[in-house]
């Protein structure tokens, strides 16, 4: 049985995951975007926690890879919110579902669902934990603007990326964190205080070096920048900077991006425009910001064919339903 | 009747017979062997009866988990004999009423002396002090007073609950967490709970408390009692505040001498426990301070939770363990087999200290002739697997599942009446104890 629980994984399945992302990406330039790879297979996205963007993405990844998609919407009180974690995974795997794509506002819920539901569980962000499908489609994105249509098989080394806002709280930042310096790229956190985790012995936080100014960080000339949402109102409660605060420290402002040269801007989205970024920084050329959104639905069709396609027996599928041959070698983070 | 228990190596030493007869330890040459119950005791170590100063019983209010009856086998398992049962029931242990309905089933369930615990405050909500004095004239005779689950925050409170409870002669146990520092918080603030994404519960939210109340405790004269310490900076404040002279006592507990956050890797909400499971640093540092001196007992935090608490996301789990049954082997295993500790060392953290400082009388002189028959033959060698039949209490929600431990309870004695017998707990018949 395999998972995709967490963005921690080996440089060689990483790329080809992404490789194989590559070749689900063709079919955006298809007038018919239809895969029958996983005809038959049923995928439901479980979200315990209000989605747009990602429940659609995974939606539209499933259907295009000819799978049927079920949405199921988790939401309870938050007193049976985990009683009805357990009880609905069971419910779902019991209706002979095959893959369950799950979100949920407690850290660690995937991983307990894998363990209890025996299904193919896919993470698709698990409170401030990990977003591991977040962290493959940036790299995704990021990987195409440096090296074009000659991506195939490279990593990101030697790439510098900053990644700006509260990385305390993001699940973005958490697989960033781990799928970005495993690509051979080098991460910096940067945040103001209350916003960074606890730093190890050594001073890194999550393994990286983290700086509280962004001024200072793009004096540095990094090759790329990746702003976070921020939710100055709940997430880090008294502590977290004001408005202003925040926009005078972390914003990238038009001043820090004329600063910032052809650096790429990224954002998982959605976006504050005015509070991670000005407009003028996401409606620009370095901007990536809808590129990441495509790049999220090749990312997830490549990862649902990996989950869901892979334990078929191979007469069940001829050989051109396999988009290229592409397919991970093994899986060190698909568990 | 009359029992003698032959050849056991007493507080693990001398090896010498044992005589119970009328619910005290007699000298055995006065005894007449041809017509006493007699128990080989040859190979096993002879301890007085535990006594655990913080137990969650559950009764009233949580039977789902834990009653007084069940939880006094639990007990009664682990080689207890005298157990004090926290206030944090529903409704909560703040009147006479509550605390003679725990202490009436305590009676009730033999096998165990039950000593109720009074809340603090009223209602455990940290806003005004609880009818201690009536509390401690009850019938339950209460000398030890907790908010236990929750932290008596506000100082000025804490200042006039310790000024109160030395006037009734009694001791005020401390849940030491600031509030403030510690909300939504779910394991150890580490680097660990950064990579797992779970709300991190800081060392200084604990040694904090613990300093202030130190010097709220010098300042009144007032016996003050740190619940399960957690981190070498609480032991190093303990160890500062004991230098100074201050009336201060500290716990720990079994799986915080053992257990470290990595296993929170799992996202299994049974290594959930208020405070958290620590760092490698911090195990060591409790257990150097209990073999000094610096911590004085060795308390369960036995916390018995329904599964439907502990099966779901890990911040939304409960918090707590069940610990009776395990609790010597743990510190067999980590006390006394890394040679911090002697048998009589056990003896004194696990049940002389605690008696002492929950004011419990009959266990000043362990296994002496005159003593109440408190009573426990261990099997130090005999070593396994803890499964759920070794729990006897309602609830198995023991980080110790499938873990190998050492020792075994085979035989108590409470007040000379057998609770434990070959390892099986007895069925409870006897009455009243005192």
């Amino acid at each position: 049985m395999k998972h995709l629980l967490t963005a921690a994984m080996p440089r060689d399945e990483a790329i080809a995951l992404l490789d194989l992302a590559e070749d689900m990406h063709q079919i955006q330039d298809r007038e018919l975007k239809k895969l029958p790879a996983l005809r038959g297979r049923t995928v439901v996205n479980l979200f315990f926690e209000d989605s747009t963007r990602t429940r659609s993405s995974f939606e539209i990844a499933g259907k295009w890879l000819s799978a049927d998609v079920i949405n199921v919407s988790g939401k309870g009180s938050s007193a049976s919110k985990g009683e009805s974690l357990r009880d609905t995974g069971l419910t779902i795997a019991a209706m002979g579902v095959d893959g369950v794509v799950v979100r949920s506002g407690a850290s660690g819920a995937p991983a307990l669902l894998a363990d209890w539901i025996g299904k193919p569980v896919i993470n698709a962000g698990d409170g401030t934990h990990e977003h591991p499908t977040q962290a493959l489609l940036d790299a995704f994105a990021l990987r195409r603007r440096i090296h074009g249509r000659a991506a195939r098989g490279k990593g990101l080394d030697g790439v510098r990326i900053a990644i700006v806002g509260d990385i305390a709280h993001s699940r973005v930042a958490r697989s960033n964190a781990l799928l970005l310096p495993a690509l051979g790229a080098e991460v910096t956190l940067v945040g103001p205080a209350a916003f960074l985790p606890v730093p190890a012995a050594d001073g890194t936080r999550l393994g990286l070096r983290a700086e509280t100014s962004l001024d200072a960080v793009i004096g540095e000339r990094p090759d790329a920048l990746m702003l976070l949402r921020v939710q100055l109102e709940r997430q880090a409660g008294k502590v977290a900077p004001s408005v202003g605060e925040y926009i005078t420290g972390w914003s990238l402002t038009d001043e820090r991006l004329a600063r910032l040269g052809d650096a790429a801007i990224m954002h998982p989205g959605p976006m504050n425009r005015g509070l991670e970024l000005s407009s003028r920084a996401a409606d620009g050329d370095a901007s990536t910001v809808l590129a990441q959104v495509t790049a999220g639905v090749s990312v997830r069709m490549a990862v649902l064919y990996s989950l869901l396609a892979s334990d078929h027996a191979t007469d069940q599928r001829s050989a051109d339903h396999r988009p290229a041959d592409h397919r991970p070698a093994n899986d060190g983070g698909l568990r | 009747m009359t029992t003698l228990l032959l050849n056991a190596a007493v507080l693990g030493g001398e090896r010498r017979d044992l005589a119970i007869e009328g619910g005290v330890l007699v000298d055995p040459a006065t005894v007449d062997s041809a017509t006493a119950e007699v128990v080989d005791a040859t190979g096993l170590v002879a301890l007085p009866g535990l006594v655990d100063l913080h137990t969650h019983l559950r009764q009233p209010g949580g039977e789902q988990a834990e009653t007084v009856a069940s939880g006094v086998r639990a007990a009664a398992a682990g080689g207890y004999t005298c157990v004090f049962a926290m206030a944090n029931t529903n409704p909560v242990a703040d009147t006479p009423a509550v605390v003679e309905q725990v202490h009436r089933l305590g009676l009730q369930a033999g096998l165990a002396t039950v000593r109720p615990i009074g809340a603090v405050t009223v209602g455990l909500a940290g806003e005004r002090l609880a009818d201690m004095t009536m509390l401690a004239q009850s019938a339950a005779r209460v000398t030890v007073f907790s908010d236990d689950g929750k932290c008596v925050a506000d100082a000025e409170l804490m200042r006039r609950a310790l000024e109160h409870a030395a006037s009734l002669g009694g001791v005020v146990a401390q849940h030491a967490q600031d509030p403030h520092l510690t909300r939504g918080s779910v394991m150890h603030e580490s680097p660990l709970a950064a990579e797992l994404g779970l709300t991190g519960w800081p060392s200084v939210a604990e040694a904090s408390i613990v300093a202030r109340d130190a010097m709220l405790a010098e300042v009144t004269g007032a016996r003050l009692h740190v619940c399960h310490v957690s981190t070498v900076e609480t032991v190093e404040v303990v160890r500062a505040a004991k230098a100074r002279g201050i009336a201060i006592t500290a716990e720990v507990t079994p799986h915080h001498l053992l257990l470290t956050e990595e296993l929170v890797r799992s996202y299994d909400g049974r290594f959930k426990v208020n405070p958290p499971l620590r760092a490698e640093r911090d195990v060591l540092a409790l257990r150097e301070a209990l073999a000094d001196g610096t911590i004085d007992i060795v308390a369960t935090d036995h916390a018995p939770h329904a599964p439907e608490a502990k099966q779901t996301a890990f911040a939304d789990a409960a918090f707590g363990m069940v610990g009776l049954e395990t609790a010597l082997g743990v510190v067999q295993q980590a006390m006394v087999e890394t040679g911090l500790l002697d048998w009589a060392g056990v003896a004194r953290v696990m049940s002389t200290a605690p008696a002492a400082i929950g004011s419990e009388p009959g266990y000043d002189a362990p296994l002496e002739v005159g003593s109440p028959a408190h009573v426990v033959l261990v099997d130090p060698d005999a070593r396994s697997v803890i499964d759920v039949d070794r729990l006897h209490g309602r609830s198995t929600n023991s980080p110790f599942l499938g873990v190998e431990l050492p020792g075994r309870v085979l035989h108590v004695w409470h007040g000379g009446t057998r609770t434990v017998a070959d390892g099986r707990v007895g069925v409870a018949t006897e009455g009243a104890h005192r």
